[in-house]
């Protein structure tokens, strides 16, 4: 493609891809290296319905000043994302310092909010994103070898999980193993402990979530799985079973290498997802036992005062997470693209 | 012959009836708040109005909402329902008006007490009290052979009793949601104790103390004796398990327990055992270990003068004496408004008013350590580390977020 057509055939993506993509990044980066000025405070009098008290608030025309001159607020470079809300590193250094061994280094650690959140986001991305593909794969196969006027219907009802709100998915799973629901009380009868809570343990609770996010993202892998199925080269298959291979080897080294591109495509799209796990931790009200970098963020927001540079600074490290989490897959697809070349 | 004209005037003397207490705005009304009853109550009163549009969005995320909706020129809301917590960020972030000309011009028959006055300009209307106080069933506590608790001490007994006779295994019930509900336990313990969140004057923190230590044991006794899910369950869920007849005691809203018992396939022993008492003290203090709220609202800065003043006289149609004639309306909530008679409901939000309860503080950095509590003190109800440590954590969250906001 000549270049001059390449530019007016790009340019309209261009702009969107700058308009929606490029400026809100900057515009998160720039909050995260301010904060807002310093509160001029003053004490005065306050009334209401339970009598009158000296109070503390904020002194509004002077606020104004200062903002006036300085729209940005305060330049404070990196400041946030070193506090102890994020990266914490003086904290991590005391942590490193006063203790011994890695065991109490990493109890230390953990109780920091960003290490609590990756300790759980990487869990739950790295044990949800292969379970998914296989039992993606696994369903993808069944479905392939059903009786066709079986597969319509299987599909659909296969598909349900994604169709589902994801806050809404997690919502019927919790009251479902809500010790008063039907999986709880199952769960209770099976362990024969008529105290046994999911909800009250953190590492029942992760299961819940790993569970949940399997059972939704499953479907999305099916899918891509099955369409792949269908651009099986049936020669190969044919020949595979002349020689005498039997039905797992034919998926070993028949079927899995065909559907290569298509797992690393998978596994793409599900690593990004499932590192911005947000909704089931919501939907489970989990927050007390499992936290990701996206729940923070909502939380920075949703308080009585919302914390902007803390949220803009934790999004900017979310980028940066799901940048490095892609990069090998991504230099994978570059070296490919550079061979065929 | 005569009957066409006499209905036409029939009519019209009907409609100027009703226009005597309709009420007529010229410019556009919009409100967010939250939705609890009585809520609803003054956001279908202020809908009543005619001659503009008036929009009621009333939700559980309506803080959530607030702030940004009236910080654009012209804001989008054009009233916001809000508590004394809630102000504050309205306060701070300077998106609402004095009201003061609106109130000699348009607020007569508003009680002096119902004007929220900071740094001499009324920058709110109240038109509702609250609390959290006591909710208990009296046949339980009967059985178990108890009085009704007046300290969280004799709670735990009671508790202890109830489930010793084998008549309810959980026998507490409480907000202890991590996040928000559970700081607010928090702090009403810590009150209790008489401890203060911040040392005196200043937005340093002040929550690492003996009265903090304290509270949190009283809190982790009192979980013990509530359903092992408790850190998952908010005012609502815990509303669900009195309902359902698992819960014997618990503190709750005032503004909930009026209406706990309006909803179906609850049991009759439920209905009748249901009793109500006044915020309990803790640790022998005189004290409650509670917070007073109040409700009102609010009206934005950055809208026309028109608008504001349509904006008033509907939120004063809201809360208009005359919706207490309906005695369902006047049970939904202690109300300010003139001509209140308290119902059997508000019995424990007036004794916490009585009881000297400190009102939740109005302080512009409050709600950063509302959510640093809310945030750290779950370790410490699991069991997984000690209150000290917990209260240290919650000091430096709130240090890392205070420094942010320019507050430290």
């Amino acid at each position: 493609m000549k270049h001059r057509t390449f530019f007016w055939f790009f340019l309209p993506t261009g702009l969107a891809m700058l308009l929606f993509i490029a400026l809100p990044i900057l515009s998160v980066l720039l909050q995260s290296v301010h904060t807002p000025h310093e509160a001029v405070l003053i004490t005065s009098e306050s009334c209401g319905p339970f009598g009158c008290s000296e109070n503390t608030t904020i002194d509004h025309d002077a606020t104004r000043k200062l903002k006036s001159t300085e729209p940005m607020g305060r330049f404070v470079g990196l400041n946030i994302y070193f506090d102890r809300a994020h990266l914490a590193v003086d904290q991590v250094s005391d942590a490193w310092r006063t203790t011994d061994n890695f065991s109490t280094f990493f109890g230390e650690i953990s109780d920091l909010p960003f290490y609590r959140a990756m300790g759980f986001t990487l869990t739950y991305t790295f044990t949800v994103t292969p379970l998914l593909i296989i039992l993606g794969l696994m369903i993808a196969l069944s479905v392939n070898s059903l009786h066709r006027h079986l597969k319509g219907l299987v599909i659909f009802f296969s598909l349900l999980p994604m169709i589902v709100t994801p806050l809404i998915g997690s919502l019927i799973l919790f009251w479902m193993f809500d010790s008063r629901g039907i999986l709880g009380s199952f769960l209770q009868w099976l362990a024969q402990d008529p105290d046994l809570s999911l909800k009250a343990s953190t590492l029942h609770t992760w299961i819940m979530l790993i569970i949940y996010g399997v059972w939704h993202g499953a479907p999305f892998a099916f899918v891509v799985f099955y369409a792949g199925l269908q651009t099986l080269p049936q020669d190969q298959i044919e020949s595979a079973q002349i020689d005498g291979a039997s039905r797992w080897e034919q998926v070993r080294f028949v079927v899995i290498p065909h559907l290569m591109p298509l797992v690393t495509f998978v596994a793409l799209i599900q690593l990004m997802d499932n590192f911005r796990v947000f909704e089931p931790i919501v939907g489970f009200n989990a927050e007390a036992h499992a936290t990701s970098l996206s729940w923070i963020i909502f939380n920075d927001l949703g308080g009585e005062t919302r914390q902007l540079s803390a949220a803009a600074t934790t999004s900017v490290m979310t980028i940066l997470g799901v940048a490095i989490l892609l990069s090998p897959v991504l230099l994978r697809a570059w070296r490919d693209f550079k061979e065929k070349k | 012959m005569l009957k066409r004209p006499l209905l036409i005037a029939g009519a019209a003397l009907f409609m100027s009836s009703f226009a005597a207490d309709a009420c007529d705005i010229s410019a556009r009304v919009s409100i967010v708040g939250n939705e609890f009853p009585a809520i609803q109550t003054v956001g279908a009163g202020a809908q009543k109005c005619v001659g503009g549009e008036v929009a009621a969005n009333l939700t559980a995320d309506h803080q959530k909402i607030n702030v940004a909706g009236m910080s654009g020129n012209p804001a989008e809301y054009t009233s916001a329902i809000i508590a004394n917590s809630s102000i504050v960020a309205l306060m701070n972030e300077d998106v609402i008006r004095p009201i003061d000309e609106l109130v000699a011009k348009h607020g007569q028959g508003l009680k002096k007490n119902q004007l929220i006055t900071i740094n001499g300009k009324i920058m709110a209307v109240a038109f509702m009290a609250n609390a959290q106080h006591l909710i208990y069933r009296e046949d339980v506590l009967k059985k178990a052979g108890v009085q009704a608790p007046e300290t969280y001490e004799e709670m735990l007994a009671a508790a202890q009793k109830i489930r010793a006779a084998g008549i309810m295994e959980n026998p507490v019930g409480g907000a202890y949601k991590s996040g928000w509900n559970l700081a607010q336990e928090f702090n009403n313990m810590f009150l209790g104790f008489g401890g203060e969140h911040f040392k005196a004057g200043s937005s340093q923190p002040n929550v690492n103390s003996d009265a903090g230590i304290k509270a949190l044991e009283m809190m982790k006794s009192l979980s013990e004796y509530m359903n092992p899910d408790f850190l998952t369950h908010d005012s609502n869920a815990t509303n669900a398990e009195f309902r359902a007849g698992n819960v014997a005691l618990m503190n709750m809203w005032g503004s909930r327990a009026a209406t706990l018992l309006d909803a179906d396939g609850i049991s009759q022993d439920v209905k009748d055992g249901f009793n109500s008492a006044g915020p309990m003290t803790v640790g022998g203090g005189s004290i409650a270990a509670s917070t007073l709220w109040w409700d009102g609202w609010t009206v934005a800065k950055n809208i026309s003068d028109a608008e504001a003043e349509s904006t008033f006289i509907a939120m004063m149609n809201g809360i208009n004496p005359a919706i207490l004639n309906d005695p369902e309306i006047a049970k939904q909530a202690v109300w300010l408004l003139d001509g209140y008679k308290p119902t059997d409901a508000a019995r424990g939000v007036f004794a916490a008013a009585q009881m000297n309860t400190i009102p939740y503080p109005m302080l512009p950095y409050m709600g950063l350590m509302h959510s640093a509590l809310g945030a750290e003190l779950s370790d410490f109800m699991q069991g997984k580390e000690t209150a000290e440590k917990a209260l240290s954590d919650v000091e430096a969250a709130y240090r890392a977020s205070a420094t942010e906001k320019g507050f430290m």
